[in-house]
């Protein structure tokens, strides 16, 4: 009886922790079945390849979330760094390009460099607001998610021949983005290493870096990190500092991979990328999550999608599925840290 | 600082009057008494640059009879006229090496926004002695234990540390000056674990990554060294209270401090830990570290101190040896008044059984297990018992906050199906939570809010609520209970502990229980505002309310219940009548029950 009892908390808690893998196993499973044609390499790796630019987005966001924050300016920072990043790789064969006197390439690294400048730009205004005026993040980044909306759109606008999307680019940049190894017959995408990297990178951080143990300690319990000695300005401004790099290598490479960037750019991808880390147990209570939690979050939102357009479903009960997965699964996932009286 | 010269001058005869009190006297302790020797003496002297009462005296009348002079407090002899002169002269001089003056708080003065909260208080710590402070709640010695930390900024005053001036802009700077502090409100990461914990702040580093490695070793090696038995790897937040409370203090030991304040170290240690606490500080003691000691327990002051400074109202009030303080007389100086009885007499007779409780057994673990009582019209009962022995869970058992396993509650007879608090609540229970500040107040919400607000039902007049009405009840509360506050409207964080637990109690008389449990109802609550919170107590019961009371502080229960009930790990141990039996030691019968099942 007491065994019996025992047995199913150990199974409760078995659901309970892997809950995730277990929601896109089964939605994988029952993918497959409705439609068996789903279980294909390419099928995975076009998921990975989707998700992975979003995915280095949301590895920046979960950082705020965990200091209990969020970023609603993801997205239109994003935006703004994938327009500067187009503006500098276009094609010098191509007529109506927004810099005219650019005669060569540049080399790659420079287009990166801007895209990651802007995008640390904004990322510390709202580190600033955060740290210093003491702002919510909330409230300041909806501050600068209008003011970098703004941006892009001057940006774009300023075309000689006016308003229109940023597109062709040169093909080495389209290579570095879009290439991948070749391994017999299959090609594993860069997008996917990149992803993996900085996922690698981020984990690092995360775990073994001081700052990455601050960035907890702050946002499990301020008050007690502040009076650890903690320089709380310094380590939330670099928490900011790293999510800017992030959206900007993410935005550098969204740029590529879509191959024409307009004023609608990066819409909503916070939202995405925020709806990624919940999935993966990054809570907005602050001080939790991981890593791997973040990147398992935001591919089974891609999973999602993709397969819900593999299957033809109608897009605006898309939208309703979506939905639904998510309270589903963070509802699942809250469970973990509930104390039960 | 310049009252402190003031009274130095005025003690020209040495020995005889109390205000020598900071003579080092304070800091005697034998062994090292001998091994040191009179060789010291000479440096003993006037090395601070305030100069204090002894060494004002050794300086005028030569260092032998200022020695004696010192002694002669703390054994109340006349200076140099003891037969062990010799020994004597030994021991203060230890003492003076021992008691140089490593800390100085002079003229501290803090405002908050519409409260003066240190008024122009002064403190000295010497080397190797544990100085407690001690004053009501809102007299304001967290507020300059903050102003010493870099917590708060001081408006005006100085601090010194080896008589160098110093201005601590952020906690930092203090640990980083040996300065250390184990706050009242445990600041801990609870989902991290302990050790990520311990270093917070200066996490150790190998090749500029965080060593796990050296973080768990050197932890494990503080803890050995404490008898700290905790692995350092686990979630701190899945530790009892008490376990927690002893990892904020071996931090705070990590740090190597030369200055330690423990703020309340002990308010949910039970007494073996107590003893365990006593024996590091002991140890920090006889390293020379100066520990200022922030309790309301007497006892546990007078056990520990070797001096001891009384705050009033954010003013400095007295700083004495703790060796000629009495329990009274602490409670006086506090209070500013004498206060002849620490209790109330309780002369309420219970009448009818009120309430009974059947079997009483949470469903989610660790919980109460099958506790069965009856509660009796105008009977205090108390509760007593170790922290964890599962004490809160019976009143939120009964009140329906928690979830019921099994067990019945009957109230006059009549079964109640307390599911949830709003049930209970009509139901004619009410429930004062142990967290005052976690579960009781609304913080940024006024009085009126706050007495109101688990009532609203009352209130409602054509689908509104009546400002009026609230009002009237508010200030009749305000009035009854005898709260301090400026107007309704104040926020309650404004108002000190007490004021904001008679606050809470009144927000439960307007609910009109029958039956009212009461869970830690004193707790961080000044000497002064507890007598009165035990006077509102009895007269409740004396309107023929059943009182269920929890508390950890053994002589309240004894002092005014009419019955204490021992839990020991979830379940009922015993039950001492406290008004038929006679019991020659109720606090040693309390503690063999309570550790009857763990």
């Amino acid at each position: 009886m007491a065994d019996a009892r025992f047995d199913t908390q150990k199974l409760k808690d078995f659901f309970l922790n892997y809950s995730l893998y277990i929601i896109l196993g089964l939605m994988i499973v029952v993918v497959i079945i409705i439609n068996p044609a789903f279980l294909s390499v390419s099928n995975f790796i076009n998921i990975l390849r989707q998700a992975s630019t979003r995915g280095i987005l949301a590895l920046g966001v979960a950082g705020m979330i965990v200091l209990a924050g969020t970023d609603l300016s993801a997205g239109r920072i994003l935006g703004c760094s994938a327009a500067m990043t187009a503006s500098l790789v276009q094609s010098v064969t191509y007529a109506s390009r927004m810099y005219p006197g650019m005669e060569k390439d540049l080399p790659v690294v420079v287009p990166l460099a801007a895209s990651i400048a802007i995008a640390v730009i904004f990322c510390l205004i709202n580190g600033f607001g955060v740290a210093k005026l003491h702002l919510h993040a909330f409230i300041v980044s909806l501050g600068t998610q209008l003011i970098a909306f703004g941006v892009i759109c001057i940006y774009i606008d300023s075309q000689k021949n006016g308003a229109q999307a940023l597109s062709t680019f040169n093909g080495k940049f389209l290579n570095v983005v879009n290439g991948g190894f070749q391994i017999g017959s299959f090609t594993l995408p860069y997008l996917i290493i990149y992803f993996l990297i900085a996922a690698v990178c981020m984990w690092i951080v995360w775990n073994k870096t001081a700052l990455g143990k601050n960035m907890f300690a702050m946002g499990g319990n301020m008050e007690a990190a502040a009076v650890s000695g903690v320089n709380i300005t310094k380590n939330i401004m670099l928490i900011y500092l790293v999510a800017g790099v992030l959206y900007g290598i993410a935005a550098f490479l969204e740029a590529g991979r879509i191959g024409s960037v307009n004023t609608g750019t990066g819409l909503n991808y916070d939202l995405d990328a925020i709806s990624g880390c919940v999935i993966g147990g990054v809570s907005f209570s602050g001080g939790v999550g991981t890593i791997p939690g973040a990147c398992l979050g935001v591919i089974i939102l891609q999973a999602i999608t993709y397969s819900l357009t593999f299957l033809s479903v109608n897009p605006y009960l898309q939208f309703i599925i979506k939905g639904l997965i998510i309270i589903l699964a963070v509802s699942i996932d809250v469970r973990k840290y509930l104390a039960k009286k | 600082m310049a009252e402190l010269g003031k009274e130095n001058g005025a003690v020209s005869e040495p020995a005889v009057s109390p205000e020598a009190a900071t003579a080092p006297g304070a800091a005697v302790s034998p062994e090292t008494a001998i091994a040191q020797g009179a060789a010291v003496a000479g440096e003993s002297t006037g090395a601070s640059a305030v100069a204090d009462a002894g060494a004002a005296q050794a300086e005028s009348a030569g260092a032998e009879a200022g020695a004696g002079a010192a002694v002669g407090v703390a054994s109340a002899e006349p200076a140099g006229a003891a037969p062990g002169a010799a020994e004597a002269t030994a021991k203060t001089a230890a003492a003076g090496a021992r008691g140089d003056v490593i800390l100085e708080m002079i003229g501290i003065d803090k405002q908050f926004p519409g409260v003066k909260a240190l008024d122009d208080v002064h403190l000295t710590l010497r080397k190797g002695t544990v100085h407690s402070l001690m004053g009501e709640n809102g007299a304001g010695k967290s507020t300059l234990m903050k102003c010493l930390f870099g917590v708060y900024i001081e408006d005006r005053g100085e601090i010194r540390i080896d008589g160098r001036p110093v201005r601590f802009d952020n906690p930092r700077q203090a640990l980083d000056n040996g300065v250390a502090m184990v706050h009242q409100e445990l600041n801990q990461v609870l989902r991290r674990s302990v050790m990520e914990n311990v270093w917070l702040g200066r996490l150790p580093k190998k090749y500029g990554f965080v060593s796990h490695k050296k973080m768990y070793d050197e932890t494990k090696k503080i803890f050995d060294e404490l008898e700290i038995k905790v692995d350092p790897r686990t979630i701190i937040g899945k530790l009892s209270v008490s376990q927690r409370q002893m990892v904020e203090i071996a931090k705070a030991v990590s740090y190597n401090a030369k200055i330690l304040v423990l703020d309340e170290p002990t308010s949910s240690l039970t007494n073996q830990e107590v003893g365990h606490l006593f024996r590091i500080i002991g140890k920090l003691r006889a390293m020379g570290v100066g520990i200022i000691y922030i309790s309301h327990k007497i006892n546990e002051i007078l056990q520990i101190s070797d001096e001891v400074t009384i705050m009033r109202d954010g003013k400095w009030a007295a700083t004495r040896l703790a060796s000629d303080l009495t329990t009274d007389e602490i409670i006086s100086l506090m209070v500013g008044r004498d206060l002849t009885h620490q209790f109330p007499e309780n002369t309420n007779k219970p009448g009818e059984v009120l309430m009974e409780v059947r079997g009483l057994t949470g469903k989610y673990a660790p919980t109460c297990q099958d506790v069965s009582f009856k509660l009796r019209e105008g009977e205090i009962l108390g509760v007593a018992g170790l922290v964890g022995s599962r004490r809160t869970e019976l009143l939120e058992n009964i009140f329906g906050v928690a979830t019921l396993g099994s067990g019945e509650v009957f109230l006059r007879g009549k079964r109640m199906d307390n599911r949830n608090s709003m049930r209970s609540i009509r139901n004619g229970f009410a429930l004062l939570t142990e967290e005052r500040r976690a579960t009781g107040i609304f913080p940024l919400q006024g009085v009126q809010f706050n007495t109101v607000v688990a009532n609203l039902r009352a209130y409602i007049a054509r689908g509104l609520l009546s400002e009026k009405k609230m009002q009237t009840d508010t200030a009749g509360m305000i009035d009854s209970m005898h709260v301090k506050t400026p107007s309704q409207k104040t926020h309650i964080r404004y108002l000190s502990g007490g004021n904001q637990q008679k606050v809470i109690i009144g927000r439960w008389l307007l609910t009109e229980p029958d039956v009212l449990l009461l869970d830690e109802p004193t707790r961080g609550i000044d000497v002064g505002a507890k007598y009165e919170i035990y006077q509102l107590i009895i007269q409740l019961a004396g309107r023929g309310k059943g009182i269920v009371m929890v508390s950890s502080e053994m002589p309240e229960l004894i002092g005014i219940c009419d019955r204490i009930m021992v839990m020991s790990n979830g379940r009922l141990a015993g039950t001492l009548d406290m008004r038929n039996e006679q019991y020659e030691n109720a606090q040693e019968e309390i503690m063999r029950l309570a550790a009857q099942y763990v």
